[in-house]
């Protein structure tokens, strides 16, 4: 017996692994599945298509451009960057209800928030709350770091580039114009809001921003952004917020304000309506177009048609290539075994 | 490895016993390295290694780009982390690898050696051997460098050796000293001894040694005879003393093992092929993007500057474009992973510790279990299209069995049921205690017919005890040690001891025996030995009685001839048996006798020793009085003998030609000895077509035998098909559905069907243009070495190649290793065709080398082979399992794995490419630089990897039941260029869809609480996690073989990539770092929008759904053939289930192909003569020069047999060597004759002498030399009357026994004796072993040869 085993001292293990034996599913991809699969697939894409189509159709948009390239419009004379604190009104008006919540977005085209040099101009150090970095930004964010020797806070193209047109809306009930209560709160993600964005834990803020200088293009510091509400000053507050998640594409929006409260809360009645807008932000230099939306949303997010469309089409695709193999498969049927 | 280069050396003098003055040449210590590191110049040589590789250097540049900010579009992490993971695997490899080597390096080092210092034997590691330095050797040790043989403890400094380490030669041969050192004897003469060596330098050429040995004011010659090289074994001889010439890295072995070639795989060449198209595409991608930023910058960023500045040092936009290309250099750098390299290095390793760890290739003979010894060419086992095998020790044991004879027209040693019980295996103890136990033999009528005293079986057996040139050993009564030349001679020889015939010594002039317990002595006349020509041998005794008697073995077409006319009847029934054993691939040998009055001897023998004394065509005369003796002989019967195969030879070579692999024999084997194995491993068959023999001897007639065999097979072919076109609408229908399975028509197929394809191959008509493509029928080309030689010359190679490719069975006979080597890098050159050689013995080792993939077999006695093998194993059969089963898997998974890969890199790069035309081509990445970092070595290494590792497409032994399956590897079906950029194409679309859907989707989408999802960290977690998917279901539908370990790899990737990606975005990682983790909370928030996995789940279908579609309709309208099998196999699963297993079992047992074919096959007559034997052998016996008598033998004799001659003997050998010397002519007076000269050199026979290629060559080797005149300056001077001059090599004549028998009796004494006692003058060698013949009956005395060795080598 001694050696029996000493002889086989070299035997490999007979283990169902080393020996290539494990138990394995072998799937294939046979006809009693595929085809069937294929007309399951195809039905569930085209019950969702359906109710994605016909959701996104209930879905109200409205956009108005005020970027004021034609003359006609009430913003032309805003466009020129030349013309300071220019205000312009842009009336429009809505058929029917436009239901509630109703939301307010501003979008730019064009704007390529998206471009790598732009996006990596800050410092994520200064924007929660190191206030070395306040003395000392990021070589990132050049060339918005520094103001002559003096520290720009928050540095960068980002910031320094923040949307500063601000927007009023009023109804217009039989001449008399009535604002339309715009809630500006919790627009921005709860993270940036609550982790992400953090003020110099300094009290009265502008303390913490002594020795710094606002960005160039800034009509405000930064503690000065909200003058009514002075939690929203700062990094944190929301329109900044808004701006600094950058977009991925180059024609966005972002949202502006909500419409929740009072009288407009379940949604802006028909009628017309009257936009102000403080225009300042030039984008005609690079063909850009700025827009105000007004948009209410689903269970799904916003008004998405391709969404349902592509879902649709798929979902026949599906069935109509599971007829083709189906046929396919009868013509030359797989050998089954004898 | 930093040796000093010393000027290339222009010849080496080496003094013995001084050490100081050979230092002055700082030659070669003996001490060889073959480690590349120590532990200092690890880091620093390594390192640098790894940086030639052109991969890692382009990686290491990319790191340094990406530490330039304004090019740097990823972290510098994204790429280090890769490299160095890559790097230290590397690393811990070489390392690994380098460390065994040390220890090997080290064992061979320390070996220990008995070195001669100072007169005092001391015990030396090898490495402490210098040149110069005089080590003894003791039997059955390892030479530790080449040596020049000074002295032996055998007579006249000959000793044995056996050089299978060096050229797989296992005959052992004769070295033998020079006479004026091999007298030197002891260590005392042997530590004064002074001699200076003057020789050539270091070289690689085994066969040849020149130099001059000078030693007190003389010159000694030195050859190749006077040589023991490093890896040699001593044999037979107790002890030698030899002087260190060549040392360490010097010696012919180490400078015959040269640089292992690094081998690469054809798949690893197309990877780099394809790696380097992938890099140009690359390259214009960047161009192109590169193009449009500076379009984009010029026409968009200039008035965009507000908003996106320009970094002051760029304000430009082409410099601008130009930073960008390099940015996107970096971005899209991953369509050539960096793991690509590494994750293929891993899945190798795999499939080589499957091969290691198979039990089905583990030999529990010999424990030895495969190894794959190189883990870098697994895949291409399933791509090999020739085999190129050795025969000897691969093919065939080795071992040869005395199998069947037939003895006066009966058979006996029929099997007669090969599925009956095992038949009993005879014990031949009881009957004959001198039996040998391993023998093997199972009819016992045989035994039978001895016992009852059969007249011609007991003279059958006489013969066989009688008729050879084996030399015995007998250490102690009873235990007999047969050293057989050959493997056959010692076979037959060992059967007539079994049965009752026992040889148990010779002397020069006597047999001694034992027959049926009795002793018998016999008188050997004479030797009439064998060579090529002849075909036998045979030997004239003279029994006690007085009667002489011819006994003679032969092949059975030479011999045939030669019988007594009365034998008519006889003959025919033997030539019928010899037919059958032929047909059963023995090789036989016919026997027979004659009886010889004193007359017709005398008269003979007066004959043939004017024959042996002819000055001119010495060779035709003596073979012309052989002739004559050899006449009316009766028959006695034949012999049949297995050269036993490996197990399963024949089956392997049946299932390996039917995956369509050829296989050529390459052996240095005689062409009978080779075409016999060919037939009994079923690569020959009588069924074949024709077999051509090309065996010219010029570049004419070879080049003419080929063209005729070319013709001949066109014409062959072309009447074949002329004849089955008529019969084609017959039988092709049916033959297409029986073979359905060839090429998926899907219709036919039966797995029965498969492995046996009707009897007439399928070829398609010949279009009259490439005729040779297109050979029908079955051809079998046998070419000899000489003719190889003409072949493989440059303007033949293509007319042997044509010739060669058409035939399915090639044979090369009698090739040197050198010629091995020629071919297999003339099929490699010529056919971009994968190959393969096995083979064991180091003669293998440049075929090894210089094939594709080398396969050395383990467990025999040489190991050089396995060193330079990439596989081993220890059976030729496991090598069906190690192509089809393991090559096939490897190459099917690797193709799989290769094809996944590019697939899913260019997949995930490519979204950059496209996301490039939104960001205004600013290399902005889409995905968080984590997950670039992670995507190829965590989030889908795994997975793919698991598949590379596990993945079978058909379980093994279906892959062993069809060997067609094997074929897609051999025409790179699976991973070709078409196949690359079918993944390619799928990858850049799956990059499409998912790079558009969420652009379409979420351009405009917003969340419930209206913010909007078109922010960058949406998008990027979005598609990342539309990708991870995608490519996720992806490798789970290219998986077909779900083990555990795959679901954990799928199941595990796909969670460690949600688990790492909310790690990652989560907030207490970002409190720690929040410069390093922008994306807090984006998986979160993005996540849990249903559109977001509504946008995923349209891109997974969008991506896989056609795919499906595809495979789906591939499968029902063109399955291939492993799909069809799986198919099958699948059903039969499921039908078999109530059944139980027992099906399955018997499922496997139809899975020996066609062995019914294999089994019949008609008879075809072939001489099987197949002495793997030497001429001249008969000499060295007849000489008395090889006789080892110990004096235990030598009393053991005395005693059994007082013959007179003994006690002659023994007074003789007290003779003083002085006075021997003197009357050194002494003997030539008595004899009555004058001593010729002989060239002893040339007694030890021509074989020895000349080069190894040669030895292997036909040609008769040259027996006699002419000795110079100036023979005269021998120191014992020899005076060489007027026939002195007049024919030499006497003593090599075959029947110099005769006079040697008698020598003993009135003169040659010493000759045995003498030498044992002292070998201390040249004289006493000279007329020691040479006997000086007196004819007892003193009529024919004759002149002996005896002039020692030196004559011949003075200057």
């Amino acid at each position: 017996m001694v050696k029996q085993e000493k002889e086989f001292v070299n035997r490999p293990d007979n283990t169902a692994f080393t020996q290539q034996r494990l138990p394995a599913w072998q799937p294939m991809l046979s006809a009693g599945i595929i085809i069937p699969g294929f007309v399951l697939i195809g039905l569930a894409f085209i019950g969702i298509g359906v109710a994605l189509f016909v959701t996104s159709q209930s879905i109200q948009v409205l956009e108005v451009d005020y970027t004021g390239v034609e003359q006609s419009s009430p913003c032309f004379k805003c466009s020129d960057p030349d013309v300071k604190n220019c205000v312009c009104k842009m009336e429009f008006n809505i058929d029917s209800l436009f239901k509630g919540p109703v939301f307010f977005y501003y979008g730019l085209s064009n704007y390529f928030q998206n471009y790598r040099g732009y996006g990596v101009s800050k410092d994520p150090n200064q924007l929660s709350g190191d206030l070395d970095s306040f003395k000392v930004p990021s070589d990132s964010c050049a060339p918005y770091e520094y103001v002559g020797k003096t520290p720009i806070v928050p540095c960068g193209s980002v910031a320094n580039s923040m949307f500063n047109d601000s927007f009023k809306l009023y109804q217009i009930v039989s001449g008399a114009k009535i604002q339309v209560t715009l809630d500006g709160k919790g627009i921005a993600w709860w993270t940036d809001y609550n982790v992400k964005y953090r003020n110099p834990s300094v009290t009265p803020l502008k303390n913490a921003f002594n020795g710094t200088v606002k960005p160039t293009f800034w009509s405000k510091p930064a503690y000065e952004l909200d003058p009514t509400d002075p939690a929203n000053n700062g990094f944190i507050n929301q329109d900044f917020l808004v701006w600094m998640r950058r977009a991925a594409l180059p024609n966005f929006r972002k949202l502006y304000r909500r419409i929740t409260e009072g009288d407009y809360a379940k949604g802006l009645p028909a009628g017309n309506y009257s936009l102000e807008i403080a225009y300042n932000y030039p984008v005609l230099s690079f063909d850009g177009r700025k827009k105000v939306v007004l948009s209410n949303v689903s269970w799904m997010g916003g008004k998405n048609e391709f969404l349902g469309i592509a879902y649709l089409v798929i979902g026949s695709m599906c069935v109509v290539m599971s007829i083709v193999m189906l046929i396919v498969y009868a013509k030359f049927k797989f050998p089954e075994e004898e | 490895m930093f040796r000093k280069r010393l000027p290339p050396e222009e010849e080496r003098r080496v003094r013995a016993n001084d050490r100081e003055y050979n230092e002055k040449f700082q030659y070669a210590s003996n001490c060889i390295m073959t480690s590349k590191y120590n532990i200092i110049t690890f880091l620093p040589v390594n390192l640098f290694e790894q940086f030639q590789e052109v991969a890692n250097t382009y990686f290491l540049f990319l790191l340094i780009l990406q530490l330039i900010p304004q090019i740097s579009s990823l972290s510098w992490f994204t790429t280090i982390v890769p490299l160095a993971l890559v790097l230290t695997i590397t690393a811990v490899k070489d390392a690994t690898d380098d460390y065994f080597r040390h220890k090997s390096d080290n064992q061979v080092n320390n070996r220990q050696s008995q070195v001669l210092i100072r007169g005092l034997l001391q015990n030396e590691k090898w490495m402490n051997v210098r040149v110069g330095d005089i080590i003894k050797l003791e039997n059955n040790q390892f030479v530790a460098a080449d040596l020049l043989l000074l002295s032996s403890s055998e007579p006249h400094g000959l000793c044995y050796i056996e050089t299978a380490e060096l050229d797989g030669e296992t005959n052992m041969k004769v070295r033998q000293s020079v006479s004026v050192t091999s007298e030197l004897g002891d260590q005392n003469n042997l530590s004064s001894f002074n001699g200076e060596v003057v020789c050539e330098p270091p070289n690689n050429k085994l066969d040849r040694f020149c130099g001059t040995l000078y030693w007190r004011d003389k010159k000694y010659t030195l050859t190749n005879q006077n040589m023991l090289l490093r890896g040699c074994v001593l044999r037979n001889t107790e002890a030698c003393y030899g002087l260190v010439i060549f040392a360490g890295p010097d010696t012919k072995l180490m400078q015959n093992s040269g640089r292992t070639k690094f081998k690469r795989t054809s798949i690893d060449r197309l990877m780099n092929t394809l790696v380097l198209w992938i890099f140009g595409f690359l390259v214009c991608m960047g161009v192109i993007l590169a193009i449009g930023n500076a379009v984009w910058e010029r026409e968009v960023g200039s008035l965009f500057q507000s908003y996106l500045p320009w970094d002051p040092p760029v304000d430009n936009f082409l410099f601008n474009a130009f930073l960008s290309f390099w940015s996107y250099v970096i971005i899209l750098n991953t369509v050539v992973p960096i793991s690509l390299y590494v994750s293929v290095e891993v899945i190798r390793l795999g499939h080589s510790y499957f091969i290691n760890w198979d039990q089905h290739m583990f030999c529990s003979q010999c424990n030895t279990a495969a190894e794959a010894r190189t883990t870098t060419l697994n895949e291409e086992l399933g791509q090999v299209e020739y085999i190129f095998s050795d025969k000897t020790g691969t093919l065939t044991q080795n071992i040869m069995s005395f199998n069947k004879c037939s003895i006066n027209g009966q058979t006996f040693g029929e099997i007669t049921d090969p599925l009956g019980p095992q038949p009993k295996r005879l014990d031949f103890t009881p009957f004959n205690p001198l039996a040998d136990l391993d023998f093997c033999f199972y009819d016992d009528t045989l035994l039978e017919s001895v016992k009852v005293g059969d007249l011609h079986t007991q003279e059958f057996f006489r013969l066989l005890s009688l008729c050879h040139t084996v030399m015995s050993e007998e250490k102690s009564e009873g235990e007999l040690v047969y050293k057989a030349q050959s493997p056959d001679e010692g076979a037959l020889v060992t059967a007539a001891r079994n049965f009752g015939f026992v040889f148990r010594s010779r002397t020069p002039g006597t047999i001694s025996t034992t027959e049926m317990g009795r002793p018998a002595t016999y008188t050997l006349l004479a030797i009439l030995d064998f060579n090529n020509i002849r075909k036998r041998m045979s030997v004239i005794v003279r029994n006690a009685e007085g009667r002489i008697r011819l006994y003679c073995k032969g092949a059975d077409t030479v011999l045939l001839e030669r019988l007594h006319p009365c034998n008519q009847e006889l003959t025919n029934i033997t030539s019928d048996h010899l037919n059958e054993y032929a047909a059963d691939g023995l090789r036989t040998l016919a026997l027979a006798y004659r009886d010889l009055t004193e007359d017709e001897w005398e008269a003979w023998s007066e004959s043939h020793r004017c024959a042996d004394k002819a000055t001119d065509c010495r060779e035709d005369r003596l073979a012309a009085a052989y002739e004559q003796i050899e006449q009316d002989m009766m028959l006695l019967g034949a012999t049949a003998i297995e050269d036993k195969l490996q197990e399963g030879v024949p089956e392997t070579i049946a299932v390996l030609s039917l995956a369509n692999i050829k296989i050529w024999v390459l052996t240095g084997d005689k062409q009978e000895t080779a075409v016999n194995i060919g037939y009994s491993c079923k690569m020959l068959t009588d069924d074949m077509t024709e077999v051509f023999i090309i065996s010219g001897h010029t570049v004419q007639s070879v080049r003419q035998e080929l063209r005729r065999a070319r013709e001949r097979m066109i014409e062959l072919s072309q009447t074949r098909d002329a004849v089955k076109e008529a019969g084609m609408e017959g039988w092709g229908e049916a033959y297409f559905t029986g073979n359905g399975l060839r090429e998926g028509d899907g219709t036919g197929g039966r797995a029965k069907q498969l492995p046996c394809p009707p009897p007439p191959p399928p070829p398609p008509p010949p279009p009259p243009s490439n005729l040779m493509d297109n050979i029908s029928g079955e051809f079998a080309l046998i070419i000899n070495g000489h003719s190889l030689a003409h072949a493989l010359e440059a303007d033949m190679e293509t007319e042997f190649l044509s010739t060669a490719c058409a035939c399915k069975a090639v044979i090369c006979c009698r090739v040197t290793p050198l010629q091995k080597a020629q071919v297999v890098e003339l099929i490699k050159k010529h056919k971009k065709a994968v190959t393969l050689a096995i083979g064991d013995g180091a003669n293998d080792v440049s075929m090894i080398k210089s094939a594709h993939i080398g396969v050395g077999i383990s467990g025999q006695e040489g190991i050089q082979a396995v060193l330079a093998s990439d596989y081993s194993f220890s059976q030729f059969r496991f090598l069906q399992r190690l192509l089809l089963v393991h090559g096939r898997w490897s190459y099917l998974r690797m193709c799989r794995f290769l094809c996944y890969f590019f697939y899913k890199n260019f997949a995930f790069t490519m979204v950059h490419f496209w996301f490039g035309f939104f960001c205004g081509f600013s290399a902005q990445t889409v995905y968080d630089q984590y997950f670039i970092t992670l995507y190829n070595i965590v989030y889908t290494s795994l997975p793919v990897l698991a598949m590379g590792i596990f993945d079978q497409d058909v379980p093994d032994h279906r892959s062993l039941e069809y060997p067609k399956l094997y074929e897609p590897g051999q025409l790179n079906l699976l991973f070709n260029k078409k196949e690359f950029f079918i993944c390619i194409a799928q990858g850049i679309y799956t990059s499409v869809v998912l790079f558009f859907v969420p652009y379409a989707v979420l351009s405009d989408a917003s969340q419930s609480n209206g913010v909007p999802l078109a922010d960058y960290q949406t998008f990027a977690v979005t598609t990342a996690t539309a990708l991870v998917i995608v490519v996720s279901v992806q490798i789970a539908l290219d998986t077909g073989f779900w083990t555990v370990i795959n679901h954990v790899c799928v199941w595990g990737s796909l969670g460690s990539y949600f688990t790492i990606m909310f790690a990652l975005h989560s907030q207490s990682l970002f409190r720690i770092f929040p410069n390093q983790f922008h994306f807090v909370g984006s998986a979160q928030s993005t996540l849990l929008q249903p559109v977001v996995w509504l946008t995923i789940a349209l891109a997974t279908a969008i991506c896989i759904v056609p795919v499906l579609a595809f495979r789906f309709l591939k499968l029902d309208l063109k399955p291939q053939l492993s799909d069809t099998v799986r198919y099958t196999q699948l059903v039969r699963q499921k039908k078999r289930k109530p059944v139980g297993r027992s099906v399955g079992g018997a499922w496997r047992g139809t899975g020996s192909v066609s062995e019914g074919r294999l089994g019949a096959r008609g008879g075809s007559r072939r001489s099987g003569y197949a002495f793997a034997h030497q001429e001249g052998f008969g000499e060295l016996i007849t000489s008395g020069k090889n006789m080892r008598l110990s004096s235990m033998a030598l009393a053991s004799f005395a005693s059994r047999h007082s013959s007179g001659w003994i006690d002659t003997l023994r007074r003789k050998k007290h003779t003083p060597p002085s006075t021997s010397g003197e009357c050194s002519p002494a003997p030539s007076c008595v004899s009555g004759s004058v001593p010729p000269l002989s060239n002893s050199s040339s007694v030890l026979g021509g074989s020895q002498d000349t080069p190894i290629e040669q030895e292997t060559g036909t040609a008769p080797a040259q027996n006699t030399q002419p000795v110079p005149s100036s023979s005269s300056q021998t120191p014992p001077a020899i005076v060489p009357d007027s026939e002195a001059a007049a024919p030499q090599g006497q003593a090599q004549a075959p029947n110099a026994g005769v006079f040697n028998s008698s020598a003993v009796k009135c003169h040659g004494g010493d000759s045995p004796g003498g030498w044992t006692l002292s070998l201390s003058t040249v004289q006493e060698a000279l007329f020691g072993w040479k006997g000086i013949a007196a004819r007892t009956s003193g009529s024919n005395s004759h002149g002996p040869p005896s002039v020692a060795k030196e004559t011949s080598q003075i200057e």
